[in-house]
């Protein structure tokens, strides 16, 4: 096995043996960076010198303590702010804005000795499921490159499943987490809202945006989490609670486990294939002694239509800051309000116009409590149809996205059609709850699917414990895509089993 | 018979709170630095950036509003305004909507009639952060923004439309700036900005209980303005009801080099806030016993203390009320009290000579060179005769300037009073015999004449001498014997 194709365990075990140094294991990544980031495009920005030196820093400071991703490359979603390289968002508006300032995850993730390989692709302010808004370009999947990774986090998603990093992190406002990584074959962990602080992620929608790890393996998502979890001060919303160790969930059988089957989430018109490997997932956690049982999430339907109310407010709120003034991309106008719509006008992409104008438009006056507040009605009852299934259940099991990776171009006209591939993610956003991605089985043309575990708030250690264990059951983590290399090395014909 | 209207004022109030740091980051709130170096991500609206509130100014916002007889909300939380302007650099101002920090209060104001006192109403005090400053000089075709003041704490505090006149107006927000100071929340320096004020103000005719068209003004940075920019409204107001135009819902700005208000922006124009709560920021339950707590660590406040300072120690309403105005000088005026002063004659060295030092230099109570054991110390010398009243001042006036206790400038000076019969007796024995026309027409009846003797004697010995002493031997050696 390839070294880029290790994830952060594996890498970690060469690394204490002293088999390979934090050097070389930067050498082995950028060289497949060389190799297959023309074809993958996750990148926005690569910062190999910075990597080198935080490799060399990583290198003195050994592994001890807390150091316990010491010299792991890592891929950063770039809505999360890094002082001192570009923090675009994928963004005009920001294609060359530099942070001042460390946002909060990456200074644990380098204070925990990880190294970072660049800055990656998204949907710009992380609105869609592709990467097609990215003001830049879009990646493909690496599993086929003719389709999206998913998204919004969907750089972070094929970095990771082309071998570009050994594990990315990502931000989830309404599934982009968890949608890219099963699209992408690779497991996506969306912590419960309050445990990762937001601080130094460019907000898309506060009260729902979370950031987590996007890896290789169940137990690496584990790893990640114990390193960026925890309240932070500069964070109000972040929950002031102990953080367990969520490795040791990893391992744990699942006997006895009550794996909840919302009635709502298995719908006709499913896309078969991924309606079956999803259910041949609970029925592979049955065989290892978890117990199926039926929920029913009766406000499901409301989900999407109540999410894309809120979440446009508070982006309308949240991006009025990008006005030129201060920052930024600025279009000089013939005077302030000129300038201000100007800049407006050709500095964001047409999917963030949309959104600011559908938030816009329900905060009005007169219009507040028929959208928002409705909205917000919705989301409380949304938690309390998960309050009720977690009575009965102690994680909730539903297909990621209702379809296979989907080809480039073919939902980005229907802008309706695009919002329903986040249907399943959506409603735990709203709900406040962790999820996780993981794969579960391939479509009959080899592209991954995913299988959605939700917990009960600040319970990822259900989600990881089920997870791990389903993960070490099957060998669908182990597949990797057979990427061609752009300088010659194809690694050959379709998924192979490594 | 013509309508006569009656006017209808509310106020909403801006006050500058004096934590150190800004309400939502940990930068320094201190005036007059240079531009933009007091700022952070948080206040300069970095993208990523979060606000953590400052506890310090919630804190002040509560103690406020006990003070002012308001309800404190058990469930409180911020709100986003939205509104595009280059000093704010989130494009939004968090503040408060639906769910303010305090509720329902009142203040009494001092009607002007006697000493009625009145009671106004206020609707709510909320927290918000200010935003930042634009400046308009240089010869370039640019404004500059400082970001210096963003986020810097305030709260507004919102009457009920219960003022009747300019007068009042001004004397609700007096009593506002009294009870903010004693507290020690705001410095209410309104022309440094740190107390603002915006009017609502309509007219009715009187006896109608139905509100007039309103009208907002701003721009009013003094307590005379304030006045000023209502008496002008009046007028334009009632000229144009009686004219039988309709009043226009609109923000007016007062414009202090004319003297008028001019509108400003429609009621058309006004901006769609769109309010809706700051996910950024979780909601807030004071807690029962840190709100008692607050209540505990309140001062005696103004009215009180002016009702106290009547019973205790026989002031006037006037002399109470002008002492009990500022915190500062009401313990000035305890503290002599305490030291031994006699009450009323402590109050009107105050009020007097100390006020008007005071504001000749321009400075306050707290900046007072003189302590109050000083003017404690010269009372003692008048009471004994030591010095007479008009010695008094000069050597008041002495220890003000130069921090010298009374003793030493009496020493300096020589100023000690000539109380000693003989000394006296033979001043006037020399003006009797300087005088001898003076002395025969005194002598024959022309008793206006006693003052012109009094007045030889003062200047005889420069003052010092004691004047009921030069008054009893004047009476006597001028009667002849």
């Amino acid at each position: 096995m390839e070294l880029f194709e290790l994830g952060i365990e594996g890498i970690k075990a060469l690394l204490d043996k002293k088999e390979v140094t934090p050097h070389e294991v930067l050498d082995a990544f950028f060289a497949r960076i060389n190799a297959v980031e023309g074809k993958v495009s996750a990148y926005v920005t690569q910062t190999r010198e910075k990597a080198y030196e935080m490799a060399a820093s990583a290198e003195k400071a050994g592994n001890s303590g807390i150091k316990t991703l010491s010299g792991i490359p890592f891929a950063i979603k770039d809505n999360l702010c890094t002082k001192g390289i570009k923090t675009t968002c994928s963004s005009k508006m920001l294609e060359n804005f530099i942070a001042p300032y460390e946002s909060t995850v990456t200074e644990r993730l380098s204070g925990a000795g990880g190294v970072f390989l660049g800055k990656t692709n998204l949907d710009e302010f992380a609105m869609g499921s592709s990467t097609e808004n990215s003001a830049f370009f879009t990646t493909k999947n690496p599993w086929d490159l003719q389709r999206i990774p998913g998204g919004s986090s969907g750089g972070s998603a094929a970095a990771v499943a082309a071998g570009e990093c050994a594990a990315a992190l990502g931000s989830d406002t309404g599934g982009s987490i968890r949608q890219p990584a099963a699209l992408c074959g690779v497991v996506g962990l969306k912590p419960t809202y309050g445990r990762v602080s937001r601080y130094g992620l460019v907000a898309f929608a506060s009260s729902l945006d979370q950031i987590g790890p996007i890896t290789k393996t169940v137990r690496d998502a584990a790893m990640v989490l114990n390193a960026i979890a925890g309240r932070d001060p500069m964070d109000s919303t972040s929950a002031p609670l102990p953080v367990p160790d969520f490795t040791k969930a990893a391992g744990m059988d699942v006997k006895g486990l009550r794996v909840g089957i919302p009635r709502e989430y298995f719908i006709e018109g499913m896309d078969p294939e991924v309606e079956k490997a999803v259910k041949g997932a609970v029925a592979q956690l049955e065989a290892m002694g978890a117990i199926p049982v039926e929920v029913s999430l009766p406000h499901t339907g409301y989900a999407v239509a109540a999410y894309y109310i809120l979440a446009t407010s508070e982006a309308s709120s949240n991006l009025a800051r990008y006005d030129g003034v201060k920052y930024g991309f600025r279009a000089a106008g013939k005077d302030l309000l000129d300038t201000y719509m100007q800049t407006r006008a050709q500095g964001f992409g047409p999917e963030v116009k949309r959104r600011i104008m559908l938030g816009t438009y329900a905060l009005s006056a007169g219009y507040y409590e028929a959208y928002y507040g409705r909205a917000q009605q919705v989301r409380t009852l949304i938690k309390r149809d998960f309050e009720e299934a977690f009575r009965v259940a102690d994680i909730i099991a539903t297909p990621t996205s209702p379809t296979a990776a989907f080809k480039i171009g073919e939902k980005s006209a229907d802008p309706l059609q695009m919002y329903l591939s986040d249907i399943f993610t959506i409603s735990i956003n709203l709900a406040g709850l962790p999820g996780i991605s993981i794969p579960c089985g391939f479509t009959g043309t080899g592209l991954p699917i995913g299988l959605q575990l939700i917990g009960r708030h600040f319970d990822e250690e259900m989600l990881i414990r089920a997870a791990y264990a389903y993960e070490q059951s099957t060998e669908w983590h182990k597949r990797r895509p057979a990427l061609p290399s752009d300088n010659g090395a194809d690694k050959g014909e379709g998924p192979k089993a490594l | 018979m013509s309508v006569r209207y009656e006017t209808v004022i509310g106020l909403e109030v801006h006050a500058q709170l004096l934590t150190e740091s800004k309400i939502f980051c940990g930068c320094s709130t201190k005036f007059g630095l240079p531009p933009n170096s007091q700022t952070c991500p948080v206040c300069t609206g970095m993208p990523g950036s979060l606000p953590v509130l400052n506890e310090k100014a919630l804190l002040f916002t509560i103690k406020t509003g006990l003070a002012m007889n308001c309800g404190i909300a058990p469930f409180s939380r911020f709100a986003r305004k939205n509104y595009f302007y280059p000093d704010l650099p989130k494009g939004y101002q968090i503040s408060q909507y639906e769910l303010p920090v305090c509720e329902r209060g009142h203040v009494e104001i001092n009607t002007g009639e006697g000493f009625l006192t009145r009671r106004i109403g206020i609707t709510r005090i909320h927290l918000e952060e200010d935003a930042g400053k634009n400046i308009h000089e240089g010869a370039g075709p640019y404004s500059f923004v400082d970001l210096n003041r963003a986020g810097t704490p305030l709260m507004e505090i919102v009457s009920e439309p219960d003022l009747r006149s300019p007068k009042e107006a001004s004397a609700y927000m007096r009593k506002l700036r009294a009870i903010l100071r004693y507290i020690g929340v705001c410095d209410g320096n309104m022309e440094q900005g740190s107390l603002r004020c915006d009017a609502n103000i309509s007219i009715r005719p009187e006896g109608s209980t139905k509100l007039g068209t309103k009208v907002e003004l701003k721009n009013m940075n003094s307590f005379k303005f304030v006045e000023k920019a209502l008496e002008y409204e009046i007028k334009r107001q009632t000229s144009a009801v009686k004219n039988g135009e309709a009043i226009i819902q609109e923000t007016r700005l007062w414009d202090t080099s004319t003297g008028k208000t001019h509108a400003m922006r429609s009621k058309e124009e006004a901006h769609d806030y769109r309010y809706f709560p700051e996910p950024d920021l979780v909601p807030f339950m004071p807690a029962r016993e840190w709100v008692e707590e607050i209540k505990a660590g309140i001062p005696e406040l103004p009215d009180a203390r002016r009702v106290r300072f009547i019973a205790a120690h026989g002031l006037s309403e006037y002399d109470a009320e002008m002492l009990t105005s500022e915190r500062a000088l009401a313990d000035w005026f305890e503290e002599s009290v305490k030291l031994g002063a006699q009450p009323k004659a402590a109050s009107n060295w105050i009020m007097g000579e100390l006020m008007r030092l005071l504001n000749e230099d321009g400075i306050s109570i707290e900046e007072s060179p003189l302590a109050p054991a000083g003017l404690v110390e010269l009372l003692k010398l008048m009471d004994s005769g030591t010095i007479s009243g008009k010695i008094a001042k000069t050597v008041f006036d002495g220890m003000y300037r130069s921090k010298k206790s009374a003793d030493q400038i009496i020493k300096e000076q020589g100023l000690v009073q000539i109380s000693g019969a003989d000394e006296l007796g033979a001043v006037i024995d020399q003006i009797i015999a300087a005088n001898p026309g003076e002395t025969g027409r005194f002598r024959a009846g022309e008793e206006k004449l006693f003052g012109f003797f009094v007045g030889q004697a003062m200047k005889a010995t420069r003052g010092k001498g004691n004047p009921a002493m030069i008054n009893e031997l004047l009476r006597k050696k001028l009667a002849g014997n």
